[in-house]
């Protein structure tokens, strides 16, 4: 009987640190890109809207990042501004107002870049999002997805995006898209073509009035 | 759909050679007809046999554990009886305690009222005026004729006048004495009221003690009953039982409301204390220790009601002295009281974090229809603190319905088990039943898959018979009475082979 009373208590206490040691991967990470090449910039309002949209659904512990894509955006250099919200859900939502103004102050001052260097964001998103190890890795892209690198970049590198969730928002259609529509839908085949082969999973929203499903619950 | 290749026996010809297998399968099944029958009528005797066995020692187990179920069902009614009576008993001892402690100051007090009436009286009786002593000299002086001498006419009004005087005095004094009487009389009122009002306390604490022995012959009798182990007190106990358990559910699910609308006030603010994030079995942190803090609230309650011998759960705490268990009573109240404090604190905190979260929502999606209106926001405050703050102890009484849900349950459990087991044993009866049948009519079914092969063989035994009872015929033509005797048994023969074939 104290035999089995004995166990009993050790399989509770290992059910407990266990469970102590599953609290890590309940949180969510999500690293948005923006690009902010050439006339992408006026659509930065959208950009903001997002963010808040995202800052609102956001619970204490998650990790939000926000960076630009630029000429080389493989770089920390490129991260707006990031946090990891504290487990108080009272001072997360003070981090969450200081994360608004800081998004706030880059969109007023944001100066267009001459390319779109998509790939290296989406490498500099997976170190960013292996690094904090949250439960859900959300890769957010808020592009046209028109990739234009600077002559001697390689950016033909294989992505590892297994358990990652690659959602493409505000894809606008080119001026050269109008002309050939076949160009706009080979732009989206390849990028879902290359997150899918990396393991990860695509989406596209481009109903900003609907964002109520980019975050996986 | 195709037909396999390896049963095809007769090349290119599909029909042909379905044809040819079944007329193998039919004759391979009549060759092993009888071994097939024997077979199939043992599988189901041992199958018959199986199942009856089962339903018996099903019915067995049935029978102790309805025997079980009616020996607990008659210990807690005998427990809950004698506890009830102990009860009553306690109270007629109070009662008698109270009223025989009082009883001498009750017995000197109508002593004293009674000495007051009976001075009273005493004192109020007529005392007869006596008759003054000169009163014979005067009717001798009143004797003398005082026709002749006008002196004694004088003396005579003087003795009238006098006389007169002391008809008043005497009437003065009497209507004295008569005013004393009334008065004693009109003092001895209070007494006899007083007398009244003791007198009537005394018949009112006697017809209670009546009242509860009545009470206790009722319960005696249910006592009785009990100890006898009569149907009719297992009966009324059952029934008894199954009110119990319901009206005990319905109670408890009232208070597993409660005690979620009570989760749902400290179960935010508790995200503060332990974080927000934090997970433990896959379970937030936060729900778990606001589920934990509810859950000792309810503990406290089982306790408080266990110290204050309302509820019997915990026979230690009942076998308490009565000095400890006071103390206990002390310390869960304050527990209790503490709290219910805190969770009055958290409840208006959850309403700050709650305004903080609508305003900071309403800011980052700019919607201004998110941010709360503030004018009568105290409502809602006061509100949630006042039921923080009760929740606690209306959940204190949750320990009377889970005694009474967990007395019931073991009668309400044996009734369905034994339920459970009745059915399975008629169950297994039919089935039994059934296998007996069964294998009848599986004999029944091979035959007829065999019906072919059958039917020749009755006819070369039909034919085989014939030409037996031509040859036979032939042989002994004359003798009519004999062949027709044999022909009879031939057939008779020739009918049960080809039957029991």
């Amino acid at each position: 009987m104290r035999q089995a009373i004995g166990m009993s208590i050790i399989v509770v206490t290992l059910f407990v640190l266990q469970g102590c040691a599953e609290s890590g991967p309940y949180n969510r990470g999500v690293y948005m890109l923006m690009d902010t090449s050439g006339t992408y910039t006026k659509e930065l309002d959208k950009a903001q809207h997002i963010i808040n949209f995202i800052l609102a659904k956001l619970n204490p512990e998650d990790s939000f990042a926000v960076a630009r894509i630029d000429t080389g955006s493989f770089s920390e250099k490129d991260i707006v501004t990031k946090v990891t919200f504290d487990s108080r859900p009272s001072m997360a939502n003070k981090q969450k107002r200081n994360f608004r103004d800081e998004i706030d102050k880059f969109v007023k001052n944001v100066k267009p870049s001459s390319f779109t260097d998509i790939s290296s964001g989406i490498l500099q998103a997976i170190e960013y999002l292996n690094e904090k190890q949250p439960g859900n890795k959300t890769i957010l892209i808020f592009s046209d997805l028109k990739e234009e690198l600077r002559k001697g970049f390689i950016r033909d590198i294989p992505l590892q995006l297994t358990g990652y969730d690659v959602v493409a928002l505000n894809v606008t259609k080119l001026r050269s898209d109008n002309v050939d529509p076949r160009e706009y839908m080979d732009r989206m085949e390849l990028w879902q073509q290359r997150i899918n082969s990396g393991g990860g999973n695509w989406r596209v929203i481009n109903d900003l009035e609907r964002l109520e499903g980019i975050l996986k619950e | 759909m195709a037909f396999p290749d390896s049963l095809l026996i007769i090349p290119g010809a599909p029909v042909l050679s379905v044809m040819a297998l079944l007329v193998l399968l039919s004759l391979l099944l009549y060759f092993a007809r009888f071994p097939a029958h024997r077979s199939i009528l043992a599988l189901s005797r041992v199958l018959h046999n199986g199942l009856r066995l089962s339903a018996h020692s099903v019915m067995l187990a049935e029978k102790r554990l309805n025997q079980r179920n009616r020996e607990v069902l008659l210990a807690s009614g005998r427990e809950a009886a004698e506890h009830i009576i102990e009860r009553e008993f306690e109270r007629i001892d109070a009662t008698i305690r109270r009223d025989l402690a009082e009883y001498p100051a009750l017995q000197r007090q109508l002593s004293e009222e009674i000495t007051a009436i009976d001075e009273d009286y005493q004192k109020s009786t007529e005392v007869p005026p006596s008759p003054p002593g000169w009163v014979k000299a005067v009717e001798a002086v009143a004797k003398i004729s005082a026709k002749d001498d006008p002196m004694v006419g004088n003396i005579l009004n003087g003795i009238h006048g006098s006389l007169v005087k002391a008809h008043e005095k005497a009437l003065a004094e009497y209507r004295k004495g008569s005013h004393e009487r009334h008065r004693l009389l009109k003092g001895m009122m209070p007494h006899w009221r007083k007398l009244l009002t003791l007198l009537s306390q005394t018949d009112k604490r006697i017809n209670s003690l009546l009242e509860r022995s009545r009470t206790i012959d009722t319960k005696m009798d249910e006592y009785e009953e009990i100890t006898k182990q009569t149907d009719r007190a297992v009966s009324m106990l059952s029934s008894s039982a199954m009110t119990q358990f319901f009206i005990a559910s319905f109670v408890l699910a009232i208070a597993i409301g409660g005690a979620i609308i009570n989760f749902n006030l400290i179960a935010r603010p508790m995200q503060e204390m332990v974080g927000g994030a934090s997970y433990l079995m896959g379970y937030k942190t936060a729900n778990i220790a606001a589920m934990v803090i509810i859950l000792v609230e309810v503990a406290m309650g089982l306790f408080l009601m266990e110290s204050l011998r309302i509820t019997r759960l915990f026979p230690v705490i009942g076998a308490l002295d009565d000095k400890l268990r006071v103390r206990m009573i002390w310390v869960t109240f304050t527990i209790l009281t503490l709290l219910a404090s805190i969770e009055a604190g958290l409840a208006f905190m959850r309403e700050r974090l709650s305004q903080e979260d609508a305003a900071l929502v309403a800011d980052l999606l700019s919607n201004s229809e998110l941010v709360a209106a503030t004018s009568n926001q105290w409502i809602t405050t006061a509100a949630q603190m006042g039921m923080g703050f009760i929740l606690p102890f209306a959940l204190t009484f949750v320990a009377i319905p889970l005694e009474s849900f967990i007395h019931s349950l073991r009668t309400v459990v044996g009734t369905l088990v034994s339920a459970v087991l009745r059915a399975a044993a008629l169950i297994l009866r039919l089935l039994g039943n059934v296998a007996h049948h069964g294998g009848s009519t599986l004999v029944n079914i091979y035959d007829l898959t065999i019906f072919l092969p059958m039917w020749f063989e009755k006819l070369i035994k039909n034919r085989k018979r014939n030409r037996q009872i031509k040859s036979f015929k032939e042989k002994h033509g004359a003798v009519r009475s004999n062949s027709n005797v044999q022909d009879t048994g031939e057939f008779q023969i020739g009918t049960r082979y080809s039957m029991g074939g």
